[in-house]
C-alpha cells in the first residue's frame, strides 16, 4: 500500500501518481469471467473484425477499473473515493501499456470534508489520451 | 442497375443499408424514464477477490480479509467498479429495436457507501435519454442509464449512469 497522502499537503495542479498497466488478452477474458461481460468483440478476434473493429478492445469497464484504481492507489487506506467517471473517447488494444494519469483541479472544503478534485485520464502508448475522466476523493487531514 | 435487379439483390441479401433515421420523438417519450425490474445479487467475499485479481489490482482492502479487517471498514470491501458485475435488468423497449452492436461510451459513478461481502445489492436502472446520431459506424442509437445500487439496508450505495451506442 501506498503511503497515505494528507490533504494539507495537496495543492492544485499537482500530478497524482501515475498508474501503469499491461492488459493481455488473458486480462480480458479474466475480466469477462468476473464482470459477466462476455460480448465477444473483447476476446474473439474475427468476431470483433466482422464488428468493424481492427481486433479485440479492451472493455471499457476495465479502463473504468484502471482509473479506480488510480484513484484509490492514490487517495491511500485513509481516503473515500466519491466520484469516478469517464468517456470512452478511443479504443485501447491488449499488449498495449495504458497509463493512468491524474491533476489535482481543486482543493476545498465541505460540510466538513476535505475534498479534492482530479482530472483523470489513460494514455495509449503513442500519448493519446483514450479515457479522460474526473475523480473526487475525501482526503485526512494532518490537524484533524 | 434496373430496378427490378435492385430489389431482387436487397431480398437475396446482398444489400444492406443502415436507416438513415430510426427514433421519432414519439419513441423517445415512449423511452425516456422506462425502467428494468429490480435485481439482487449477494455479494460474495470470493466474487470481490475474483474482481479484483481480473482488474490487476492488490490493494489488500480489496483482497486480504486478514489487512482488511484492521481498517476502518473491519473487513474486505468492493472496489470502485465491482458493481459493473452485479446482475441489472435492462429496461425493456417497446418497438422493435434493429441495433446489435454495442459499444459503451463511458461512466459516471457516484458512491455513498462501501460494499462489503455479505451486502444484497439491488439494482434497478432507468433509461435517462436517447438519441440518434450518425457517424463512422453509421447510424448510432446514444442512450444513456442510470442505475441505482441498494443495499439489504436499502441505503442507496452508489449510482452509476453509463452511456452506451447501439449501431
Amino acid at each position: 500500500m501506498v503511503q497515505q497522502v494528507y490533504w494539507d499537503d495537496v495543492s492544485e495542479g499537482m500530478e497524482i501518481l501515475a498508474l501503469v498497466k499491461e492488459p493481455t488478452t488473458q486480462q480480458l477474458v479474466k475480466y469477462a469471467g468476473a464482470s459477466g461481460d462476455y460480448y465477444q468483440i473483447h476476446y474473439d478476434k474475427d468476431f470483433a473484425a466482422g464488428n468493424g473493429l481492427d481486433g479485440v478492445i479492451l472493455h471499457g469497464a476495465l479502463k473504468n477499473a484502471f482509473l479506480g484504481q488510480l484513484m484509490t492507489q492514490w487517495m491511500g487506506p485513509e481516503g473515500t473515493l466519491k466520484k469516478l467517471s469517464c468517456q470512452y473517447r478511443g479504443m485501447d488494444f491488449p499488449d498495449q501499456t495504458i497509463t493512468g494519469k491524474g491533476t489535482v483541479t481543486r482543493k476545498y472544503q465541505d460540510q466538513g470534508q476535505n475534498l479534492v478534485d482530479c482530472d483523470i485520464w489513460l494514455e495509449n502508448p503513442t500519448g493519446e489520451k483514450t479515457t479522460p475522466g474526473k475523480a473526487t476523493v475525501t482526503l485526512p487531514s494532518r490537524l484533524i | 442497375m434496373r430496378i427490378v435487379d435492385l430489389a431482387c439483390a436487397f431480398k437475396r441479401g446482398l444489400i444492406v443499408t443502415t436507416p438513415a433515421t430510426f427514433l421519432t420523438e414519439d419513441m423517445r417519450h415512449q423511452t425516456i424514464g422506462l425502467e428494468g425490474r429490480p435485481t439482487t445479487t449477494e455479494v460474495e467475499k470470493g466474487a470481490i477477490i475474483k474482481f479484483a485479481q481480473a482488474i490487476g489490482d492488490d490493494n489488500p482492502y480489496f483482497n486480504d480479509e486478514e489487512s482488511a479487517r484492521d481498517s476502518r471498514y473491519g473487513g474486505i470491501i468492493a472496489p470502485p467498479t465491482f458493481l459493473r458485475s452485479v446482475d441489472t435488468s435492462r429496461p425493456e423497449l417497446p418497438y422493435e429495436f434493429p441495433f446489435n452492436r454495442r459499444l459503451d461510451g463511458g461512466s459516471d459513478w457516484e458512491y455513498f457507501v462501501p460494499i462489503r461481502a455479505g451486502d444484497r445489492i439491488t439494482a434497478v436502472s432507468r433509461i435517462d435519454d436517447i438519441n440518434e446520431r450518425t457517424g463512422r459506424l453509421g447510424l448510432m442509437i446514444i442512450m444513456s442509464t442510470t442505475t441505482t445500487y441498494r443495499n439489504q439496508f436499502d441505503q442507496i450505495v452508489a449510482t452509476q449512469t453509463g452511456t452506451g451506442i447501439a449501431y
